[in-house]
């Protein structure tokens, strides 16, 4: 039976910090998250005593594959000195640090803790191209392999059943990743930096420069329809359509409401939580929504009293820009079949009514898939504190943002909602 | 014909005899393709094989250039694309397959929507045979 869903006790944010994300060949899992660790204790406004933190609950999809090793809870505690804390770690393929979220949050809603540290990390570039897709195909069903689905290939299915049921087009999925890289280069973070325009008019200057033809791109969806500035992957998605391989950890502490006021003046309050499985592509019997959001977005929204319309910004699952647009479809940020037009009318931009990704999403930001879920809500906390510098969403009275994060083709999805009070 | 599991084991033995076979439960009727020993629908464990007509159409469908490594290896590649897509059975079902017979290279021709016959593809030898599903635009 469905019920509305509360915490025993309040659950506050009052720390967050990331490392940089991008491909590095000479730093690990332990090097990463204790970047992130250490940006984390500084974030913290009246200083944090790491021996307060009672617990650790990481989120790391599949480092077993993508670097042979594995237990990376009892690792990352000994490598910041936690011992002997308890350290646990959870997957939930892309959304295993929001999963991680979730636990630490219920943690200290039980009365058990009242310090949890929370967060994710990924090690993903030590593999070539071709390996890192069949470590990411781990979380996709047997079937989807057998014919041949990749990852990218489950989601350009998805995007031809939503081109048929909505008259939407490849022009659609353009926009998605025009807007992306807008917000980029105003995050220091991102792993791409640079707006589609800035890389049409670097590779016209390097043309220029080697006496190579120069390229006449009309404009940035001219350049994206070019083959061979953005070659195919899995039609109808190009590589534009597509996030990179990246290496990078995020975290995050939690407390007990009650106990907020001894690490900060300014906590963020988690209001809404939900989480929801979904099937296997040939199970679904429509495919342009994630059943799992639908459901993590009801009990989000049921649990914080909140509707869709309260939430001022977002980031969501992108990891392919046809997910952008499901995924604020199933958040009801706009009706079923109205997402691809509301990009396409501006409405998403960061000076829209309806911010989505001001981080540059996973698609610029990059996606380390373990830290995802955990950097996505760092995202709504340097946003809602007022710490996101010149993407800072531009509304008065900035208080309730919120993240979504997948796993696998939807197998797993969060919902999160914060509020800055 | 001898007792074969309903199960992934089971689906795969029809496939290479040819069959494309799902599980219907008794107590809601409901039919899996590919079959489940567990009905998700009403949770009853009694059920049998059913085999359907083969025929259905297609609901979404990609072609691509950057293949599994199975798939890379018959020699598909950024210059010779396949394609793969979600197929609806007149029986209600919904699978997933190789889609055959239709111009890979050129994706904006495949239509959502256009009926489909099965294909099996007896794919390697000795301990490593399997046959693969597929589906090709009927009267090709």
């Amino acid at each position: 039976m469905y019920k509305k869903r509360k915490l025993g006790r309040g659950v506050a944010m009052v720390g967050a910090g990331m490392s940089r994300f991008d491909m590095f060949s000479d730093r690990d899992s332990k090097d990463l998250f204790a970047e992130a660790f250490v940006e984390m204790s500084t974030s913290v406004d009246k200083g944090l005593d790491p021996t307060d933190i009672d617990a650790l609950y990481l989120g790391n999809f599949t480092n077993d594959f993508f670097v042979r090793q594995s237990h990376w809870g009892a690792i990352l505690s000994d490598s910041l000195g936690l011992v002997p804390k308890p350290a646990t770690r959870t997957e939930g393929a892309c959304a295993s640090s929001a999963l991680a979220f979730r636990e630490g949050v219920f943690a200290i809603a039980s009365g058990f803790y009242d310090v949890v540290l929370v967060g994710g990390v990924e090690d993903m570039s030590k593999r070539s191209t071709e390996e890192v897709a069949e470590g990411l195909a781990l979380a996709a069903s047997p079937y989807e392999r057998k014919a041949g689905l990749t990852f990218p290939g489950v989601f350009a299915a998805i995007a031809t059943a939503y081109f048929e049921k909505y008259d939407a087009s490849r022009e659609h999925l353009m926009n998605v990743t025009i807007k992306s890289h807008d917000n980029a280069p105003l995050n220091p973070k991102a792993q791409f930096n640079l707006a589609i325009r800035d890389m049409m008019d670097a590779k016209v200057k390097r043309a220029k420069s080697q006496g190579r033809a120069v390229p006449d791109w009309i404009d940035e969806k001219d350049f994206l329809h070019d083959a061979r500035a953005n070659p195919p992957i899995a039609w109808p998605m190009h590589l534009f359509d597509c996030c990179p391989i990246s290496d990078g950890a995020a975290c995050i502490l939690l407390v007990a409401e009650e106990i907020a006021n001894h690490f900060t003046d300014s906590p963020l309050h988690v209001v809404g939580l939900g989480q929801g499985s979904g099937r296997a592509l040939h199970s679904a019997d429509d495919l342009t929504y994630f059943e799992a959001t639908r459901h993590a977005a009801k009990e989000a929204y049921d649990m914080s009293g909140l509707m869709p319309k309260d939430v001022q910004f977002a980031e969501v699952h992108d990891c392919f820009s046809i997910a952008e647009i499901l995924h604020i479809e199933d958040l009801g940020f706009f009706k079923p079949g109205e997402g691809h037009k509301a990009v396409e009318e501006g409405l998403t931009r960061l000076d829209g009514p309806m911010p989505i990704n001001t981080s540059g999403g996973l698609k610029c930001k990059g996606h380390p898939v373990g830290a995802t879920g955990a950097a996505q809500l760092i995202e709504v906390w340097e946003q809602l504190r007022d710490q996101a510098g010149r993407r800072r969403v531009p509304k008065s009275d900035l208080r309730i943002g919120a993240a979504h994060n997948l796993g696998g083709t939807g197998g797993t999805c969060t919902f999160t909602i914060l509020e800055r009070r | 014909m001898a007792e074969k599991p309903i199960n992934d084991y089971g689906f795969e033995q029809f496939l290479s005899e040819e069959k494309l076979m799902g599980s219907r439960c008794n107590t809601c009727e409901t039919l899996y393709v590919p079959p489940r020993s567990l009905c998700p629908g009403c949770r009853h464990s009694e059920m049998e094989w059913a085999e359907t007509a083969g025929e259905g159409r297609l609901v979404a469908f990609t072609s691509i250039s950057i293949g599994t490594p199975a798939m890379m290896e018959e020699g598909y590649d950024r210059n010779n694309p396949y394609c793969s897509g979600a197929v609806e059975l007149a029986e209600g079902a919904r699978v997933v397959a190789r889609i055959e017979g239709v111009d890979s290279q050129h994706p904006e021709t495949i239509k959502v929507g256009i009926p489909l016959r099965v294909k099996f593809l007896h794919q390697g030898r000795d301990n490593n045979r399997q046959t693969v599903l597929a589906f090709a635009p009927i009267g090709e």
